[in-house]
């Protein structure tokens, strides 16, 4: 297990200067400086500029400082926010992410959980079919579509819910409805699918031969061991959460990271773009480890060992 | 002797034809022998929603290639005169159909107002530029299609080639390739896709295709690398090194055949993906870009006018939809009818 971690930890790091050393190339070779207004500003006021940002040193030497600085946790200045830190405006905007993200996936995974189980326990019933129904359009409509039909009609039209902005609860629930659609979906098409092979395994045939009510076999034994897999969906709906929040934020103003990550690369601001960049790889990687630690914990059939497979 | 068989008296009446339905026939084969091809057709056609999946997207492949041959508007034609036309077609009068909007409350012929003449009429209405809505939606399925298609061939070369020589390699050839995956499939795909579009200065499907070829085909070659590993070790793979065949032909005559089916769904399931992060991308505005339609770009103009004109929005959002149903379906029934536990 030790051995196990220890290599999954080094793997994370590996990863995560792979994408920082591509990231910080790729944003090398794009045109572009921190300079506003270029033309009008005289060469040492130009200096002073680059010199802030430290573009001044030769590309190694800058390569160099912004891998040092990562351990330091800074992430260079903004290009757009001239005097901010990248890792400041990550941090000041984490928490609406945080909080939306959150609140959709526990939406997403209780309603999942559910609508899969009614699924597969009337399993070729029209309760089924209607679960399948909405659990394929949880899929198949995209997030920026759910989120705009959402604003339009359940906010500006009919007025139950504020159409845009950050200022309490009630400005959450939209957005987090349409982000929580496609990991409802994903959880309610992986739970039927699993529970409809527990619930035809032999020991729900005993439960039910010892005269257990149905309540009792689908909550203590089905759904019991239907959800030690669903453990496995975290990272990929942590990462598809990423992606919707990028869409998402921006419909409903939401001040979060993906809103910033979007606006970053509509205005060339690379230092961020590469900062959020690195951010995100490094939540989904510390999200996949856990997935496999807590795995491995509540799963005794599954043995972490430092081998390959 | 009565044992003799010659003093058995049978004459040709004491038999009588027997029903040829009614008794087995041992001679026969229960089933006929299909093809593999033959074989995924009959089941995709036993799946009505499958199957339905399937005629949608050819007829959507037909209309999106050749509709451009019976329907001669150019996507990206402006006409600022006949702006924002709601949808029209000859001879139909049904509201949403028929040029006419609702402005304040009253009910306004729109192509009147812009002083269109009777013969001017746009099946799906105009944009904010007066250019044929219908023509660029045909445009941007284009778009998504054409991804479909790349998706679809990186998913097939890299995918199942590194899956393949990864499982056939095996030892540190094979570990070191898993940890590439490892790597690639630990990096959000959105990142990758943000960072091509940005390398390659936000021009159109260039960035889509190099961030699919990075990570698009992890889960595939996962896939192939896990069956290949199960296969190489069965009699038939050992017969065929026996006689001395090559590995790259066995890899084309025996492994190949034999993971059709994971190769076949898991492409199924590529390809809604990789639509998605086209329209997403095109959305956001760094995929495809402006004068060009895609259905990212088309829903995210109509986005702008959806509380006046909603079908510049619902039209192409309703056959992105349909696009990524359509894939998502034709993969589950796909996914069923290869399930060895529900063979018939």
């Amino acid at each position: 297990m030790r051995k196990y971690l220890l290599k999954r930890i080094f793997y994370l790091f590996l990863t995560l200067f792979i994408v920082a050393t591509a990231t910080f190339f790729l944003m090398k070779l794009m045109p572009g400086t921190p300079l506003q207004n270029e033309a009008k500003l005289t060469p040492s006021e130009r200096a002073a500029i680059l010199a802030q940002y430290g573009l001044d040193k030769p590309v190694w030497l800058q390569y160099f400082i912004y891998i040092g600085g990562i351990f330091k946790g800074s992430l260079g200045l903004s290009f757009q926010f001239s005097d901010q830190a990248v890792s400041y405006l990550i941090g000041s905007r984490m928490g609406p992410s945080m909080q939306l993200g959150g609140q959709a996936l526990v939406v997403g995974i209780i309603f999942g959980i559910i609508l899969g189980a009614i699924g597969a326990i009337r399993k070729d019933t029209w309760a089924d079919r209607l679960a399948t129904i909405l659990s394929i359009l949880g899929i198949a409509v995209p997030s920026f579509v759910l989120a705009i039909l959402l604003q339009y009609y359940l906010g500006l039209k009919t007025g139950w819910f504020p159409v845009a902005g950050w200022e309490g609860f009630a400005y959450t629930i939209l957005p987090t409805l349409a982000l929580a659609a496609s990991p409802l979906a994903e959880t309610a098409r992986f739970i039927r699918t699993d529970m409809v092979d527990v619930l035809s395994s032999d020991y729900i045939e005993l439960a039910r031969a010892k005269g257990l009510s149905k309540f009792g076999i689908v909550y203590h034994h089905a759904l019991r061991n239907s959800l030690i897999p669903m453990v496995t969906l975290i990272g990929p709906l942590a990462a598809a959460l990423m992606t919707g929040s990028m869409v998402v934020e921006n419909i409903f103003s939401v001040p979060g990271i993906g809103e910033q990550f979007v606006k970053s690369i509509l205005v060339n601001d690379y230092p961020t773009i590469m900062g959020v960049t690195i951010f995100y790889s490094a939540l989904l990687c510390l999200l996949l480890l856990l997935t496999d630690i807590v795995y491995g914990i509540i799963d005794p059939r599954i043995r972490l060992s430092g081998n390959g497979d | 002797m009565a044992d003799n068989p010659k003093d058995i008296a049978i004459k040709p009446g004491d038999f009588e034809p027997l029903d040829q339905q009614a008794g087995p026939d041992n001679e026969r084969i229960a089933a006929p022998s299909l093809t593999f091809g033959q074989d995924v057709w009959r089941r995709l056609k036993s799946n009505k929603t499958a199957f339905t999946s399937f005629i949608i997207l050819v007829l959507m492949f037909l209309v999106a290639f050749g509709g451009q041959a019976v329907y001669h508007h150019d996507p990206n034609a402006q006409q600022p005169k006949y702006a924002n036309l709601p949808p029209k077609i000859k001879g139909v009068d049904l509201y949403g159909f028929n040029g006419h909007l609702k402005q304040s409350g009253k009910d306004v012929d729109a192509y009147a107002a812009a002083g269109a003449g009777k013969d001017v009429h746009y099946v799906l209405g105009t944009d904010y530029l007066g250019r044929d809505l219908l023509a660029r939606i045909m445009y941007g399925t284009r778009i998504s299609l054409e991804i479909a298609l790349i998706a679809t061939l990186i998913d097939l070369t890299i995918g199942v080639g590194f899956g393949i020589i990864s499982g056939w390699k095996g030892g540190r050839v094979d570990l070191f390739m898993q940890r590439v995956i490892e790597i690639l499939s630990s990096i959000p795909q959105l990142v990758v896709m943000v960072l091509m579009a940005t390398a390659f200065t936000k021009t159109g499907m260039a960035s889509i295709i190099a961030a699919i070829a990075i990570t698009g085909w992890t889960t595939m070659a996962r896939l192939t690398r896990a069956q290949t590993l199960q296969l190489k070790n069965q009699d038939f793979i050992l017969a065929a090194r026996t006689l001395g065949e090559s590995a790259p032909k066995i890899a084309w005559k025996h492994l190949l055949p034999n993971l059709s089916s994971v190769i076949i769904i898991q492409t199924m399931f590529t390809i809604p993906s990789a639509i998605f992060f086209e329209a997403f991308l095109s959305y956001i505005g760094i995929g495809i870009s402006s004068p060009q339609a895609s259905l990212g770009t088309l829903i995210s103009d109509g986005q702008k006018n959806f509380q006046f004109l909603p079908y510049q929005m619902w039209y192409p959002a309703i056959v992105l939809i349909v696009l990524m149903l359509a894939f998502n379906l034709l993969g589950d029934g796909m996914r069923d009818a290869f399930d060895p536990k529900s063979k018939r």
